[in-house]
């Protein structure tokens, strides 16, 4: 199995505090992984380091590798406007700008250089069709996206996303703030999107991640307990602390 | 025992009273705020009215007339009370200010709140805050003893005018132009910086395309903030503008404000006569521009509240 993207011996810190002992693992491309733990298990910063989302932070030290095809994406001249077109990220709070929808979608692309026009409509029709989203908003592109219900911001999220056409696409927490019907929108469409992309979910929700993932791995106190196909971690785990969790224990 | 139950439930607590009586204070005082504006603008109107009703001056006359000169009459057996020299001064040295205060003013509040928060808080915050903290009287002064001077010796003239009003006021607003203008963009929240950034924007595109685009209205109240502090400004004006009632003719000719032909005025009149009335005519567009200013945020902020 070659990795689209992996990590050795990956340790983070804040300040003197130790978020990720060593985390070594490897990102097949296509398909979904779960990341699932409990709350403070460090999953959401593993994910954020990434795309270098960490190091906005002040404070953050981190040791270790990240390879995204090879490349380690911590080398100093790794350019962090191209590593984040490839490596895209959709955030626990939906947060579309306070634009149109149409400029939402069209936001990462332009940003990038000029499009004509109807590349760009072809662009964000295109977006919003795979986030599956396109026809609860067709008809008001030009509308805010502020406007669109919280499940349908989430979308256009997505489609933000996939308009500037990553590899791989990282969700935090993507449907803890929306209800379950929109949750399950969300889940349908990266369903959809499994196939095309790599797809990296933070998930508080165990039945999500056993409905959607092809793989899970467990975090517990900053460290990786044990990572697997996703049936096997939920109907056979290795370790008694995964099961423990699992089954509702603890966590 | 029920009886006791009911006595006890029946008689107001101490609690209760205090409530009653912080209700009362808290309206009475806004009640107190509310009469004194209501009486300003009637004693305003009523005055400022009176050139008009009393001494029979015409309103479009008063508006649109470059003379302004009370004591005396012109041909026709008018006073001459043109206003339009003094509205003319205001909304230029207002709009130039302005347009001077809002580049520096947005440019340091993006310093201070994405670039360095750290060093903007140290440094930049206590500096605007002693600025805003300065007497009028000490900026005009400065004014009337380096910019009017600076003036002369660069364009000729007396250095009094408009420029000198208008570099004077840049500095006075700057302030409260640049402080709003912090506060409107730390209401962005950090998660728009975080869906931009994570898009592949670099941080210069973060600032110009998603903050900026999101702090708008914020900075507009911000600038028509400071063009109503610029605006109503009598003192520092006053000292450096000149205070001749013409048209202004150049940007470094001698000319004059509402405001400080008011201050110079008003001293110098008797009340109840015209050129006092006059002068009350005067206060009484500064106070409708000043509710015009204040209408105009208002719209900003409704129109910004729609968008979110």
């Amino acid at each position: 199995m070659t990795a689209l993207i992996s990590t050795q011996g990956l340790h983070v810190y804040y300040g003197n505090n130790e978020a990720l002992k060593g985390i070594t693992l490897d990102f097949p491309a296509k398909g979904i992984t779960a990341l699932i733990g409990p709350s403070g298990s460090s999953k959401s910063t593993y994910l954020r380091t990434l795309n270098r989302m960490n190091d906005l932070i002040p404070n953050v030290t981190i040791t270790g590798k990240v390879t995204f095809k090879g490349q380690d994406i911590y080398a100093p001249q790794t350019d962090m406007v191209n590593l984040r077109k490839q490596i895209g990220m959709v955030f626990q709070q939906p947060n579309p700008f306070p634009f149109s929808i149409y400029d939402n979608v069209a936001f990462g692309v332009k940003i990038a250089g000029k499009t004509s026009k109807e590349e760009m409509d072809q662009i964000v029709e295109t977006s919003l069709q795979e986030a599956a989203v396109w026809d609860e908003v067709k008809d008001h592109l030009h509308e805010s996206a502020l406007s669109l219900s919280g499940g349908q911001q989430q979308r256009v999220c997505i489609a933000r996303v996939l308009a500037v056409s990553p590899e791989i696409i990282l969700l935090d927490e993507p449907t803890s703030a929306l209800d379950p019907i929109s949750s399950s929108q969300i889940e349908a469409t990266l369903l959809k999107l499994r196939t095309n992309y790599t797809i990296i979910t933070v998930t508080h929700n165990l039945q999500q991640a056993s409905r959607i993932a092809d793989r899970t791995v467990f975090f517990m106190n900053g460290e990786v307990v044990e990572a697997d196909d996703t049936k096997r971690i939920f109907m056979n785990p290795a370790k008694k602390a995964t099961e423990d969790y699992i089954s509702g224990r603890f966590g | 025992m029920n009886k006791q139950l009911a006595e006890q439930l029946r008689k107001r607590s101490k609690a209760a009273w205090l409530e009653r009586i912080g209700k009362i204070v808290s309206f009475s005082a806004l009640a107190l705020i509310t009469l004194t504006v209501f009486a300003i603008i009637i004693f305003v109107a009523s005055k400022g009215l009176a050139t008009f009703f009393d001494n029979h001056v015409n309103f479009w006359n008063f508006l649109t007339g470059k003379n302004w000169n009370p004591t005396i009459t012109d041909k026709s057996g008018q006073p001459e009370v043109g206003a339009l020299p003094m509205i003319t001064g205001s909304f230029v040295v207002t709009l130039l200010s302005a347009l001077l205060a809002t580049p520096f003013a947005i440019g340091t509040a993006i310093f201070m709140t994405e670039i360095s928060p750290r060093r903007g808080a140290r440094i930049l915050q206590p500096v605007t805050e002693l600025l805003v903290g300065i007497p009028s009287v000490v900026y005009g002064f400065i004014g009337l003893t380096v910019v009017v001077p600076v003036i002369r010796t660069i364009f000729g003239g007396s250095g009094f005018g408009i420029l000198a009003g208008t570099f004077v006021l840049f500095v006075m607003i700057l302030p409260t132009v640049t402080s709003m203008s912090v506060d409107a963009l730390k209401t962005v929240p950090r998660y728009y910086r975080e869906a931009a950034l994570a898009l592949g924007a670099t941080r210069w595109q973060t600032i110009y395309k998603v903050i900026l685009r999101a702090a708008t209205p914020g900075l507009l109240t911000a600038i028509v903030f400071g063009m109503a502090r610029a605006f109503g400004e009598a003192l520092a004006v006053q000292m450096v503008i000149g205070n001749a009632a013409l048209m202004p003719s150049s940007l470094v000719s001698p000319s004059s404000t509402l405001t400080s032909v008011l201050t110079t005025g008003i001293g110098n009149t008797v009340m109840g006569s015209l050129d006092n009335n006059a002068l009350w005519s005067l206060a009484l567009v500064l106070l409708v521009m000043s509710l015009i200013f204040n209408l105009i945020v208002r719209l900003i902020g409704r129109k910004g509240a729609m968008h979110k």
